[in-house]
């Protein structure tokens, strides 16, 4: 089910500018990976080069390898939309398709990948939803729109979405900017049982979420605005919020830049 | 402000007006503006109520006069002490024509807007774009012209092969004959309507959220899926809109329909059959001859294609209310 990723020398560019430079790193299967740095640091970029998210931005480019397990991402022959079937997204803000029902939203992407009968359906959305602590709360409006949510309802139906096709990773890019603290909450919960099933890899610019949901951090920074961004050091999330071995890491957690 | 010239004045007196913070600021601005925008607004409501009571007040005068059913008869004679004269032919050819110029303009426009907004390459999607749109600077004789020296002699091709293989409906029997019947006023009806449902449906699909692509991306979909699930549900109720706008157009379409049909007042069950009229082609083609009797019969006429465009406008926006809560506007 949760599969590694293992990058190596990945570089994105936005036409002539670069973006990132020279990744390398590798993300643990059924564990959680957070990445911190400050804005404009490659953090979100890079996250959308693990399903190839980044390159419908128009200009964008990558260079590298990524492998899933043993398959480059980035292969010949390789159809970015097979990878995006693996390697599920959540995004910043919420996004449920606006004309679809709660139950059509979370059947979406099952839809797009073959034929299911509709009992099948009904238990894939079930299962999902519940996976995403919502099936409660929506049972008996599964046929109402999911635009009429709250945003943290939104964003954890884009989360059972997201799982109902059972992808081998999960990529969130800061899922919980864009909500109150106790929908924050409720997503944290979430990340913490998803990880059972899923790897996972979030990029957050609260660092305390970082220490509380991950198991592993990554730090990205940047010389200069301008300047491409760079992994400056990945490890125990424990390891990174009390002893780094880098000072930028020290001096961005305890505040002093960034 | 140059400081160079006033040393001594540090701290500059306060503004005159701000002076008492009690009653309202109005300056002269506020006053010409105001009363502009609300004469605007007036004068509106007023040349509206006139064109209408005109409308109504000419239009009693004829059916009154009509010795004849106004709504059933199959004839034009509005002259004479028994003046006979209904809107059923022009009723049924304005609706026709129209429907089929939607029939064929309506998906093909969004066909084009959708691959200049989605699958062009950016190169190729501006001059396309701005061809199309030179389009709608053609004037209407000219498409007229066009379509009674090119289309209709053109046409007998394709009226033959509709009766070889759909002749059985009726709606396409064909018997030799010029090509100037209610099918080629359509066809020429939906190329003038092209351009603006294309543009104005280009504008829509460029502006569905990046968010509501993504989301479709990241599911695994390909771009015709990102389209079908995305694109067009957010786009439903602007291409109704831009539907709407061809269709007013294709409704009151006079110059062009006049030149190319062969006016008759008669229903044929064949769409290829030549004759036929419109509202605005019959009151174009009669009003320079008609007395004043005339000119109320033929304004009555106008009354009603105001009626149905507005009825046509009127369930166009009951489709896109009706969606409301599914729109992606909400979001």
């Amino acid at each position: 089910m949760a599969k590694r990723i293992d990058v190596s020398g990945l570089n994105a560019y936005y036409g002539a500018h670069k973006a990132i430079d020279d990744i390398s790193m590798t993300i643990e299967p059924r564990s959680v990976t957070a990445f911190i740095g400050p804005s404009g640091c490659g953090k979100s970029t890079f996250l959308r080069t693990l399903n190839r998210m980044h390159e419908v931005t128009p200009g964008g480019r990558v260079e590298g390898k990524v492998l899933l397990d043993d398959e480059n991402l980035y292969g010949a022959g390789v159809d970015p939309v097979a990878v995006r079937r693996t390697v599920g997204m959540v995004f910043q803000r919420p996004n449920p398709f606006p004309t679809m029902s709660i139950f059509d939203n979370v059947a979406a992407g099952l839809r797009l990948n073959g034929k299911y009968r509709k009992s099948e359906l009904k238990d894939i959305v079930e299962r999902s939803l519940k996976g995403a602590n919502l099936w409660n709360e929506v049972k008996d409006r599964l046929n109402k729109p999911g635009s009429g949510l709250s945003g943290g309802q939104q964003q954890r139906l884009c989360i059972a979405r997201a799982i109902a096709v059972e992808p081998q990773v999960l990529l969130m890019d800061e899922p919980c900017s864009a909500l109150d603290p106790i929908s924050t909450l409720a997503i944290e919960d979430l990340i913490g049982e998803l990880k059972e099933r899923f790897t996972i890899v979030i990029v957050t610019h609260n660092m305390q979420q970082a220490a509380r949901v991950s198991d592993r951090t990554a730090f990205f920074n940047l010389a200069a605005v301008g300047k491409p961004g760079k992994l400056i050091e990945i490890d125990e999330t424990e390891r990174i919020f009390s002893n780094p071995s880098v000072q930028a890491t020290e001096d961005y957690i305890s505040g002093r830049f960034g | 402000m140059d400081y160079s010239t006033s040393p001594l004045s540090e701290t500059p007196p306060p503004p005159p007006a701000a002076a008492s913070v009690s009653g309202r600021t109005v300056r002269p601005g506020d006053r010409i503006f105001l009363g502009l925008s609300r004469g605007s607004g007036v004068a509106l409501l007023v040349i509206m109520a006139a064109i209408a009571a005109f409308l109504t007040y000419r239009s009693v005068l004829a059916i009154s006069g009509d010795k004849s059913n106004f709504f059933t008869t199959l004839d034009w004679n509005a002259t004479g002490t028994e003046p006979k004269f209904g809107i059923a032919v022009l009723a049924f050819g304005t609706v026709v024509s129209s429907v089929i110029a939607m029939a064929i303009a309506v998906p093909v426009a969004v066909g084009i807007a959708l691959f200049i907004s989605h699958y062009a390459p950016r190169k190729l999607a501006s001059p396309l774009g701005y061809v199309i749109d030179l389009l709608a600077a053609v004037p209407s004789i000219v498409y007229g012209l066009w379509g009674a020296l090119f289309l209709v002699p053109h046409l007998s091709g394709l009226y033959g092969w509709l009766d070889d293989y759909l002749g059985w409906t009726g709606i396409f029997s064909y018997s030799n004959g010029a090509a100037r019947s209610l099918f080629t006023v359509g066809i020429l009806l939906a190329i003038m309507i092209l351009p603006i449902v294309t543009s104005v449906s280009r504008e829509v699909f460029l502006q569905v959220p990046r968010m509501h692509e993504e989301a479709a991306l990241a599911l695994g979909a390909t771009r015709w899926e990102v389209i079908r699930m995305s694109v067009l549900p957010f786009g439903r109720s602007g291409v109704i809109s831009a539907s709407m706008l061809g269709l007013g157009r294709a409704l009151g379409e006079t110059m062009a329909v006049a030149t190319v049909l062969s006016p008759s007042f008669l229903i044929s069950a064949s769409l290829l059959d030549p004759g036929g009229g419109t509202f605005a082609q019959n009151i174009a083609s009669k009003f320079s001859e008609a007395d004043t009797f005339g000119q109320d019969a033929l304004i009555a006429s106008g009354l009603v294609l105001f009626v149905i465009t507005l009825l046509v406008n009127g369930a166009a926006r009951l489709i896109i209310a009706r969606r409301k809560e599914y729109s992606g506007a909400s979001s």
